[in-house]
């Protein structure tokens, strides 16, 4: 009990320097990172500006929000990526082939996020893949599935389909608003939907999971599955929930680049997967959290954009952005499992 | 005796920090016998395992193997010097995705003079000597992953035995076996014997010990507690110097209770075990009693609804109680505070606030939004209520000793009332003063609610309940008023003497 005592009073005076790095380090570099592009890039301190990191960083984000709900329940969804281009070809399938409204275009792709989020779940928790090969294989399957009904075309008002006729529909107005429409803000025109989509889900996830039961729930059975169940808790549902909550965000994420792209384009979104995945692991760096957070991950997101948005205003050539990306997440990954796991120990 | 030993240890030592583990051990092995080593969770057993098979630098003392000094650097030099240790993870000693000839070869794959290229005609040709001289029916070409439990076990000490040993250690060898796969275990064991290996078997189970024994060495608090090898060998005898009394500390005044709780009738939690029935009174706290491996985990989550059992009906205050999850038990009011809180306990990844919470967090909170003042409030309460010390309710818990970490976990089970408080080895790793803590408190409070401990150690039983049963074999063999105890019964039938003759 003694020994408790003076562990437990180390603690209280032990915010050290390396604490204070650890917990303030990123948003440090945050913070320092535009005040360098202030000075060195013109026009980088502006509502456009920021506007447009905001935007560029937009789907990526929604996606990243979801699968961070994957990572708080220990697992890992790599499909996500593949099931927003899946989402943007069903949506643009259902309006140009079907001749269908903006309505049910969103709806399917909301039901195909939460279906391959379900059949995610159960093959984790009822089949026991492991679930970077059961999602890795969704994956797969997604990128051949979306390609099937079009004979791997892109799809775009006026194409032809494989019988021969012409697809004749377009997308609607409605639609294509969510990618084009600009809310005002101060200076008119200035929001884009997708950045309040991104806002809105950033609100609503990080409530879910700091302030319900559920969230709480989720992130103990990440933690210690075993004393979650003994606590009480239907593991298998929270899995297989954080598995739909992914594929949702991702359909969204997929419907939000359909409407910016306002065709079917099959050779897009193929950095989302790498770009969502690094902006929830660069969030486990963010206040120190080591674990899986809403915050840090919407952190993450604008970190990386606010970079590309700077090194692009300062002419870096394009093919290096994958490389910089890269760098801000070994970093990060660093600061978590390094530095602060040390500390724990 | 003594002067012919194969191998001898004498006044070994080990300490990890300030922690004595080991305070001076002797035992001795004669070639051709079998010499069981018993002792409770934390005795030793393992620790003095490690050092002979070379995993741990001793303290202390002194080890010869025929005469030689014996001091193992690593696994292998304790391999090569003839003493082979088969330890009780079986998957530990076979390679799975293997065959059994490659296995049964496996150590002469790597090392000095191995050959670079891979032969298989040679590997199967060494592999059937090794298997005949064993005596082993199994098909060599079989891949590890395919065996039952019980051949992997054969192959593993098969591999062990390719070395010829002078010494074997088997730790538990039968704790995942049926009983007919033991029996193949035992002819093996008596034809070692007769070959005159020396043979050191760690095990609980009391079959096992009756079948095979020719002395009994009892470990406890890391000092040897007892040695028998005059035949009949006394087994109570045994089980006391491991379980048996240290100083009471205090007496309790054993309460009855007026109002039955929990009613079970014809449970049955294993095949071929005989079924239980038992009463749990309201305000009494009855404690559970065995040995490692009798049934008393398997009870605790049976009646906490995680585990099915094969028959039998409960009844909670009257109602019929089936509980098929953790979530239907706690609806019910009946609480576990689980065997072995690192693993099924804490949440590492919480503070102790959100440990506290954990099982009730639906009670803390409306329309799913948690009540984080109620929270803080609960885990305040409970923190003052069991005496845990720490800064404030925020403190990880790997900031807590073990003492506090299981106050914390039986804190989480007492922030809210329950009909039945089951607590399973709640003493587990926890010291003495925690202990007294967390026992007087389970007394103080056991109004209202029936309170169930799953106990090894008999002190701890004798400590904190009013009542005592003791398990054996699956079922419950023994009733004990905790005032004015017949400890010679008692430890009979925790050595399951009178019930089964032989096994």
């Amino acid at each position: 009990m003694e020994l408790g005592k003076n562990r437990s009073g180390a603690g209280v005076r032990g915010m050290t320097l390396r604490d204070h790095a650890i917990r303030y380090g990123f948003i440090v570099l945050l913070f320092g990172l535009v005040a360098y592009f202030a000075i060195a890039a013109d026009g980088f301190v502006s509502p456009q500006s920021a506007v447009f990191i905001f935007q560029s960083v937009a789907i990526t984000g929604v996606l990243a929000l979801g699968v961070t709900a994957t990572l708080v329940v220990g697992g890992f969804d790599l499909s996500i990526g593949s099931v927003a281009t899946s989402a943007m070809m069903a949506a643009a399938y259902v309006m140009v082939v079907l001749e269908q409204n903006a309505f049910v275009a969103v709806i399917i792709c909301l039901l195909i996020g939460a279906f391959v989020g379900l059949i995610n779940g159960w093959l984790i928790v009822y089949m026991r893949v492991p679930d970077l090969l059961a999602t890795l294989g969704m994956m797969f399957l997604l990128v051949g599935l979306q390609r099937i009904p079009t004979e791997g075309r892109s799809i775009a008002t006026g194409m032809t389909m494989p019988d021969g006729s012409v697809a004749n529909g377009k997308f609607s107005d409605a639609f294509l608003a969510l990618g084009r429409h600009r809310f005002d803000f101060f200076i008119p025109n200035l929001i884009p939907v997708s950045v309040v989509v991104l806002l809105v889900l950033a609100v609503l996830i990080w409530f879910f999971l700091e302030y319900t039961r559920f969230g709480r729930m989720m992130y103990a059975v990440g933690s210690n599955e075993r004393a979650a169940e003994l606590a009480g808790a239907p593991v298998k549902a929270y899995k297989i929930w954080a598995y739909v909550i992914s594929g949702v965000f991702a359909s969204i994420g997929g419907i939000l680049l359909a409407a910016r792209l306002g065709r079917g384009d099959i050779a897009s979104g193929n950095n989302l997967l790498l770009d969502a995945v690094a902006a929830a692991l660069i969030g486990y760096a963010v206040l120190g959290a080591a674990k899986p957070n809403a915050f840090g991950t919407a952190i993450g997101a604008l970190f990386v954009g606010i970079l590309l948005q700077g090194l692009t205003m300062m002419n870096a050539p394009y093919y290096t952005q994958d490389f910089v990306k890269g760098v801000v997440l070994v970093v990060a990954l660093v600061f978590t499992f390094a530095l602060s796991g040390r500390g724990r120990n | 005796m003594v002067g012919n030993a194969v191998f001898r240890v004498e006044g070994l030592r080990k300490s990890f920090g300030r922690n004595e583990v080991l305070g001076g051990i002797a035992l001795d092995l004669h070639a051709g016998e079998v010499t069981v080593l018993m002792g409770a969770n934390g005795a030793g057993k393992s620790t003095l395992v490690k050092i002979v098979s070379g995993v741990y630098e001793r303290g202390g003392g002194t080890m010869t193997l025929a005469g030689q000094d014996f001091a193992p650097n690593t696994p292998a030099e304790a391999i090569r010097a003839g003493v082979v240790t088969v330890h009780q993870n079986i998957n530990d000693g076979v390679v799975a995705d293997l065959d059994v000839a490659t296995n049964l070869t496996l150590d002469r794959l790597s090392g000095k003079g191995a050959p670079t290229l891979f032969n298989p005609a040679r590997v199967r040709r060494e592999a059937k000597a090794v298997a005949d001289r064993m005596g082993l029916a199994i098909d060599l070409k079989a891949r590890v992953s395919d065996l039952s439990l019980a051949d992997r076990q054969m192959v593993a000490i098969a591999r062990a035995l390719a070395h010829q040993p002078k010494v074997l250690i088997l730790d538990e060898p039968t704790s995942s076996l049926s009983s007919a796969e033991a029996d193949r275990l035992f002819a093996l064991v008596d034809r070692l014997r007769e070959q005159g290996v020396a043979i050191l078997y760690i095990s609980h189970r009391m079959s096992d010990i009756r079948r095979l024994a020719d002395r009994i060495v009892s470990m406890r608090d890391g000092v040897v507690s007892g040695a028998f090898d005059i035949k009949p060998l006394d087994y109570e005898g045994a089980v006391n110097a491991m379980l048996g009394r240290k100083i009471h500390l205090d007496r309790i005044v054993a309460r009855s209770s007026a109002r039955a709780v929990l009613s079970v009738e014809g449970l049955r939690i294993a095949q071929s075990a005989k079924p239980i029935s038992l009463t749990l009174g309201d305000g009494e706290v009855v404690a559970i009693t065995g040995l490692v491996g009798v049934g008393k985990t398997a009870l605790a989550e049976t009646l906490f609804g995680v585990r099915r059992s094969l028959a039998g009906t409960m009844t909670m205050n009257g109602k019929p109680y089936a509980p098929r999850s953790a979530g239907d038990a706690i609806a019910a009011g009946v609480f576990l505070v689980a065997k072995d809180r690192a693993t099924s306990g804490i949440v590492g990844g919480f503070n102790i606030e959100r440990n506290v919470s954990l099982p009730f967090l639906g009670r803390m909170s409306s329309l799913s939004v948690l009540k984080r003042r109620l929270e803080r409030a609960t885990a305040r309460r409970q923190i003052e209520q069991l005496g845990i010390v720490c800064r404030s309710e925020k403190d990880d818990m790997s900031a807590l000793s073990g003492g506090n970490q299981q106050k914390v976990m039986v804190a989480r089970w007492m922030a809210q009332n329950a009909a039945l408080f089951i607590l399973d080895e709640p003493f587990q790793g926890v010291d003495i003063s925690a202990r007294r803590d967390i026992a007087a408190k389970l007394r103080a409070s056991a109004n209202g609610r029936a309170t169930l401990l799953f106990v090894t150690e008999l002190d701890e039983a004798l400590e904190t309940a009013d009542r005592i049963l003791v398990m054996s074999e699956h079922t419950i063999v023994g009733e004990h008023r905790n005032a004015d105890v017949d400890l010679d019964r008692l430890l009979a039938e925790v050595a399951g003497g009178p019930l089964h003759s032989a096994a």
